[in-house]
């Protein structure tokens, strides 16, 4: 934690360049698809042939982690929920978790928000209300349960610090001094302070600075948390960016339909993520 | 008067929410919902968060903030579901006999922190209700010493309604719903449960429940869950609105 750089932002080409800085073996943070993820880089990490990544869902995941999970990038998922939402149970998650080849670390929302929260403070840990005597208790490796040392008797349960190695995110903007923009999704803000690294593609890029903008300062992550940002107009597809444009329901029910079996998977990636998508 | 499952139970849930603040709604829950908004109809300043909503969420500081307010006691009445759920009124979202479900979500921490928690499963089946769950997402009951501010007050089935005796840790029946095909109830009820000599039939929707749900609800509802909405009131937006199934028919 000593060593965080205070970034001066770097701009990338695009979402493949973006995929080469995230190395095998990260532990990265995503948002739901309700957020906006960076989909664009999820394919480019697919097309680059990425491996053994940790993923964490802050606090669910979706269909990014069922495309890299399909594709063999995963070995480990930590998460309070993988879902598709409307389009039903995410099916290379659910496949390779009743194969066995996958490790999962369920979680529940708070706690997953807490140990990012504690990152964000610096210290080692947080503790959270509720959750005691659910099985995740006991199968959680970094979760501990400690009496209050303020009361007697009070059992309450303690967050360990997560720290992310990478923060993976879509935004609606940038701007020239690095700073991202991502209004009310404020989780995104959560994994870029406790990432050590954050990486962002971007809708739009904006001129000048947006801290000097007082209506925008407010929805923007400073330049300061962000390590390299890259164009994707419409990068968060299938998913949305709120107030851009939506999620394409249409085609999570076709992904959902086609990923139901190994074969069909495979032909979704041939025909929407192997070959670059012209942007 | 025809009317939906669906919307006998909304209306049971409408009751179940009772006199509150706050309701907060998670994903794909249409029928609390539309529960919820009905009770509005009557009570214009409960506050209803969608969670799910695409548009105008209620919440500035991202998904955390649910969470917090839940924490802060600020949240009366939440909705569970489960893919099990027991007669302790333990709830397991992860995983039961090989098959994986999508997982937990915030369960283990709305369960304790909403004022009273409603459970909420359409299928009413042994699959579902079993005497203990393979997997406990969320604890039904915590013993003494535990800092809980809330728990179970009902489960709501598309076949039956029970309420959840605290001090007992188990289900009293309260009512099976007509026409739902529930004779044999402990028949296909995998836990053990209280019941009264008679068990009385859940109460039909009014005609002024009914009318408020296809004229104002389902607009709103239609708004957010237009799947639901299409299906239940055929898209129509208007009072009176031609049901096309109903189980009080």
């Amino acid at each position: 934690m000593s060593a965080l750089p205070a970034n001066e932002t770097r701009f990338l080409a695009g979402a493949d360049a973006l995929a080469r800085e995230i190395a095998d073996g990260a532990c990265v943070g995503l948002p739901p698809d309700y957020s906006p993820v960076a989909m664009e880089v999820v394919r480019a990490l697919v097309r680059r042939g990425a491996k053994d990544l940790k993923l964490l869902g802050v606090p669910v995941l979706g269909l990014c982690a069922d495309i890299l999970i399909g594709a063999g990038c995963v070995r480990e998922v930590e998460t309070s929920a993988v879902t598709l939402g409307e389009a039903g149970l995410a099916p290379r998650f659910t496949a390779a978790a009743e194969a066995g080849t996958l490790k999962i670390v369920d979680a529940t929302c708070p706690m997953i928000h807490t140990g990012l929260q504690a990152t964000e403070k610096g210290v080692p840990f947080m503790p959270l209300r509720g959750v005691l005597g659910s099985d995740l208790v006991k199968h959680h490796p970094d979760w501990k349960t400690i009496d209050n040392p303020y009361a007697k008797g009070d059992p309450i349960l303690l967050a360990k610090a997560i720290v992310p190695d990478v923060a993976l995110f879509h935004a609606r903007w940038a701007d020239e001094a690095g700073n991202v923009w991502v209004g009310r999704r404020q989780e995104l803000a959560t994994i870029a302070h406790a990432s050590k690294a954050c990486y962002v593609t971007y809708e739009e890029l904006k001129p000048g600075d947006m801290l000097a903008d007082e209506i925008l300062a407010p929805g923007c992550i400073s330049s300061v948390y962000v390590t390299a940002v890259a164009p994707s107009p419409r990068g968060a597809w299938p998913l949305g960016v709120p107030g851009v444009y939506g999620i394409d329901d249409a085609h999570l029910m076709k992904y959902a339909k086609m990923a139901k079996t190994a074969e069909g998977f495979r032909q979704y990636l041939d025909e929407f993520v192997l070959k670059p998508v012209a942007a | 008067m025809n009317y939906a499952k669906e919307e006998l139970l909304a209306c049971v849930i409408a009751r179940l929410i009772g006199d509150v603040r706050h309701v907060a709604i998670g994903a794909a829950s249409p029928i609390p919902a539309t529960g919820a908004f009905l009770l509005k109809q009557g009570n214009p300043s409960l506050r209803i968060s969608l969670l799910q909503k695409r548009t105008g969420n209620p919440f500035t500081q991202g998904s955390r903030e649910l969470f917090d307010l839940a924490g802060q006691g600020r949240i009366d009445v939440f909705f569970l579901g489960g893919a099990q759920i027991d007669g302790e009124a333990n709830i397991n979202l992860v995983e039961a006999e090989g098959k994986r479900f999508p997982g937990s979500f915030g369960s283990a921490f709305m369960y304790f922190s909403a004022g009273k928690t409603i459970l909420f499963r359409e299928e009413h089946s042994p699959r579902v209700l079993v005497k203990n769950v393979d997997y406990v997402s969320a604890p039904g009951w915590s013993p003494p010493g535990v800092e809980r501010r809330g728990g179970p007050a009902a489960l709501l089935t598309g076949k039956a309604l029970f309420k959840w005796q605290a001090e007992k840790r188990r289900f009293l029946l309260e009512s099976v719903h007509p026409g739902s095909g529930a004779e044999d109830l402990r028949g296909v009820t995998g836990f053990d449960y209280d019941a009264p000599a008679q068990v009385p039939e859940t109460v039909m929707p009014t005609e002024s429940e009914l009318r408020l749900l296809r004229g104002p609800v389902a607009g709103v509802i239609g708004e957010n869950y237009p799947e639901f909405a299409r299906r239940v009131w055929g898209g129509q937006r208007v009072s009176g609105a031609r049901i096309k199934s109903g189980i009080g028919e």
